[in-house]
């Protein structure tokens, strides 16, 4: 376990500054159990930066690691305003525990909605500029000389006037003692030296190596196995357990019975998984044994024409409007349920004492799942230790909820040691919090010159807000479910009206890598397409027609379109598709080439995706993020559906539940609008441009437009 | 346990392990052997995040059921390379940025390096034959790009033990 990025057991030293100013002195953490003192002092200078006699430099981490960079990027951050040398730089998670039992000195944990540049950067720059004058003021102090006469870079101090030097390293411990300063100045951003440079990531090294750095590596002594199965309709319940199919299986050593879901803990994880598979369990499956795709859909068209619709935003007229155009347009869209599918399966793992609960878990957002391990144990929060892990994947799935949390620690509580609790593919499948199920009716009046003069829309689906806080639901609208239609719509158009009808079904939902962009992205820039079609419009030069007092928006588009070669000749065959959609603070345009043989196989050959994020932070994760959305989206494109029947989910594994594959990658180019004086996120706000631009290239391929999703539902062979 | 003694020879050392034999070289290798670079994803071989050499060929050890094994000599990415010695494929997957979450990156590895084994030289349709991992985060291109970078400095590979 030594690689694993710091499990965060040692002792914190005396004169401890938190980034905001205040002095911590005298703190000392806990240890866990088995920790293990550290026998070396670490200079603490602020809780963000600890520096080593060999001028080593550990920045802290306070967000989660998934994919997404941020392990290389926030202390990208840190390291500008310290002015240390980068390569002396080694990343480690701060932890929630040290966090809650530190005043929240690392701030929200939460990792998500792609906030974790925008939300940190002016903290962390802080830190970074608190700490290097207090290096600073060190060497001053040891030289007799005003501090004002030194500066630092690259790990090095420097007094001016007489030439000498230090290192980071030599006056850290003396640094660690002094007061961090009220105030200080932060650079302009064009005096940034590694902001804004690529930068290899610092966890490359442990994941080509294969080191055990995720949680479902963990490996204690003593350590037992849980395999779970869960009521396969969800809000069922457990009714009774027939454990005589176990006799004679060895090394079994507890069944668990939770509310909705039966553990089997035992010597192995196979031994527990064929236990699980094997046990007899009668479930109370209440009134949802019913309910499937059908019956949801069916419950959503209604809502398309329901009078219970609250109003989001609401420009001009629209009713009259509609009457008056010259032509109108109206279409339905929808689209199905989606899993996060993350590579590594839900899992934890968890050990109760009477002294303290220790859980090492993939988590998102590593306060909460503290929060749910007292809660389950039934202690205070201060017994619990969480040791944050690297994730394989997120994209969501394990932020808000984390019931895999919960089934650990209410299975370790069970028995003596610690237990390792991994769901399979199937229970992973079938018991996510799903991308919810959505409906759109799209109405559009255009004018004589095919100017769109009125624009309605009705939205019918599933509200994850009312599942996750009910009482925002007071007050109305779910304003999330129209991520991206609101004020957020970049799109002028005087008469403009959307709606939304809730529909929640008994499937649970929960935020999916663009949340309710994912589906309203493709209901606005597909039916944009259309209003374009209508108006005998190119798509690309109506979008810019409706931007035109947008000058951001319209830089992206333009910049997506030129590097596309947008209007230029394609091989035969090969048909462009264009979209644009604002999220996460950020815009982005993407051209997809596709083509659709007489078979009707799409395939998408070349995506060119622009993206105005603001201030970049490590350009090289910008396109590894747009890389890795792009794929997101179009396998959600391509194939992506969950369906319901008699209750329960009917995927299961990879065969069913498919994944886009090395073999149909299309060539992805990734163009980053120069912008300033703005901070976006970058994780998600490529997903949803994606399915939108890939239809309208099916749409200019064979005239047919694409409604719902996933693609694998339509007949595009040639006539 | 209780399952009948077996020897296994995995990254050229032996263990004696008593398994049932329908345990899947890839728990084996996890939960018994603490090797915990193989990674479980599917348990189908449907997404090749366990691959592991057998005698040299990728193999998803998450449908092998260890009484197949015999005495075939079993890589892992652990036998792969070391840190100080990256394998070609490791060295190239940090010089074209391939991993993000990385868990799926030590079966795409192992899998490429059998494939480079067998084929010096892919071409992309080659690779799009052999290289069926899932990747979640979309490392496709990087990998792609890797693979030929990898083969064009005459990767012989490294024999498996």
């Amino acid at each position: 376990m030594s690689r694993v990025p710091h499990l965060s057991r040692r002792t914190f030293l005396a004169s401890a500054a938190a980034a905001g100013g205040a002095l911590a002195l005298g703190f000392d953490i806990s240890l866990a159990p088995r920790a293990v003192r550290a026998s070396e002092s670490r200079a603490e200078i602020t809780v963000w930066i600890v520096i080593e006699p060999d001028d080593g430099v550990i920045i802290r981490v306070a967000k989660s690691e998934m994919g997404q960079g941020i392990f290389t990027a926030l202390p990208m951050l840190v390291a500008e305003e310290l002015e240390c040398d980068w390569s002396k730089v080694k990343a480690e998670f701060a932890s929630p525990h040290e966090n809650r039992s530190r005043n929240r000195a690392w701030g929200n944990m939460s990792t998500g909605a792609s906030r974790s540049i925008t939300a940190s950067q002016h903290d962390l720059r802080r830190a970074g500029a608190t700490a290097r004058e207090m290096l600073i003021a060190a060497a001053a102090a040891c030289w007799e000389v005003p501090a004002g006469e030194c500066t630092a870079a690259n790990s090095v101090i420097t007094h001016g006037p007489s030439g000498r030097t230090t290192t980071f390293g030599r006056v850290a411990a003396q640094a660690a003692e002094i007061p961090p300063p009220a105030q200080v100045q932060l650079k302009d951003p064009k005096d940034w030296k590694l902001i804004g440079t690529r930068q290899r990531r610092l966890d490359v090294p442990d994941k080509v190596t294969g080191k055990p750095i995720y949680a479902i590596d963990v490996h204690l002594p003593g350590m037992l196995y849980a395999a779970i199965v869960q009521c396969p309709v969800f809000k069922g319940t457990v009714r009774s357990i027939d454990e005589t199919p176990l006799a004679g299986m060895k090394g079994i050593r507890r069944v668990v019975r939770l509310p909705d879901a039966v553990a089997v803990v035992a010597d192995t994880w196979w031994g527990a998984k064929k236990a699980a598979e094997t046990l007899q369990v009668t479930w109370d499956f209440a009134d949802y044994a019913g309910v499937s795709s059908q019956t949801i859909r069916a419950e959503l068209r209604a809502g398309l024409s329901a009078g219970d619709a609250r109003i989001g935003r609401n420009d001009g007229d629209v009713d009259r409007a509609l009457a008056q155009a010259a032509k109108r347009i109206e279409a339905d869209y929808e689209v199905p349920f989606l899993g996060h599918a993350t590579m590594e399966p839900q899992n934890c793992t968890a050990h109760v004492t009477p002294d303290q609960v220790e859980i090492w878990v993939p988590t998102q957002d590593g306060e909460t799942a503290l929060a749910i391990a007292a809660d389950a144990a039934g202690v205070p929060a201060g017994k619990v230790v969480v040791h944050k892990m690297m994730l394989g994947c997120g994209f969501g799935r394990r932020g808000i909820f984390q019931d895999f949390v919960r089934q650990a620690v209410l299975i370790a509580k069970e028995v003596s040691g610690p237990v390792k609790l991994v769901w399979t593919r199937e229970e992973d499948t079938r018991h996510g919090f799903y991308r919810p199920v959505a409906s759109a009716r799209m109405t559009a009046g255009l004018d004589a010159d095919g100017i769109p003069i009125a624009w309605k829309i009705r939205t019918s689906g599933q509200s994850i807000i009312a599942a996750v806080s009910p009482r925002v639901m007071q007050f109305g609208v779910d304003r999330n479910f129209l991520q991206g239609l609101l004020e957020d719509m970049p799109y002028q158009v005087p008469n403009y009206r959307v709606d939304f009808a809730m529909r929640n079904t008994h499937v649970p939902v929960g935020v999916w890598r663009s949340v309710n962009h994912s589906q309203n992205a493709f209901f606005k820039e597909s039916f944009v397409d259309e209003m374009a079609h209508a108006a005998a419009a190119d798509p690309y030069l109506f979008r810019r027609t409706l931007l035109a007092s947008k000058p951001k928006e319209l830089a992206v588009l333009d910049a997506a379109a030129a590097h596309a070669e947008w209007g230029s000749p394609l091989p035969p065959g090969l048909f462009r598709g264009i979209a644009l959609h604002d999220s996460q603070s950020s815009i982005c345009a993407q051209v997809v080439e596709a083509s659709v043989d007489r078979d009707g196989e799409v395939r998408v050959h070349r995506v060119v995706s622009a993206i105005d994020a603001g201030h970049v932070v490590n350009p090289l994760s910008v396109e590894l993020q747009t890389e890795s959305a792009i794929v997101f989206g179009l396998t959600a494109a391509l194939y992506g559906e969950i369906t319901i029947k008699h209750g329960q989910v009917e995927q299961s594994n990879f065969h069913d539940y498919p994944m886009l594959r090395l073999a149909d990658m299309p060539r992805v180019e990734t163009v980053i609008v120069p912008s300033e004086g703005s901070w976006g996120g970058a994780g998600e706000t490529p997903v949803p441009p994606l399915a939108p631009a890939l239809c309208n290239a099916i749409f200019a391929a064979t005239g047919k437009r694409i409604r719902s999703l996933p693609l694998k539902n339509h007949d595009l062979r040639s006539a | 346990m209780g399952g009948k003694v077996t020897r296994l020879t995995v990254n050229g050392q032996a263990h004696d392990i008593e398994v049932d034999s329908d345990m899947p070289l890839l728990w084996v290798l996890r939960d018994m052997l603490g090797l915990m670079g193989t990674k479980f994803g599917c348990g189908i071989a449907q997404c090749g995040a366990c691959t592991v050499h057998v005698d040299g060929a990728p193999v998803r050890s998450c449908a092998l059921p260890i009484g197949a094994v015999g005495d075939k000599q079993i890589t892992t990415i652990e036998g792969l390379g070391s840190d100080d010695a990256l394998h070609p494929v490791q060295r190239a997957w940090v010089e074209h940025d391939v991993p993000q979450c990385g868990y799926c990156q030590s079966g795409m590895i192992m899998a490429v390096a059998a494939l480079l084994q067998e084929n010096p030289s892919p071409t992309d349709a080659d690779i799009n034959a052999a290289i069926t991992n899932i990747c979640r985060c979309g490392s496709y291109q990087r990998i792609r790009a890797a693979i030929h970078a990898a083969a064009s400095q005459r990767v012989s590979g490294i024999k498996s033990p």
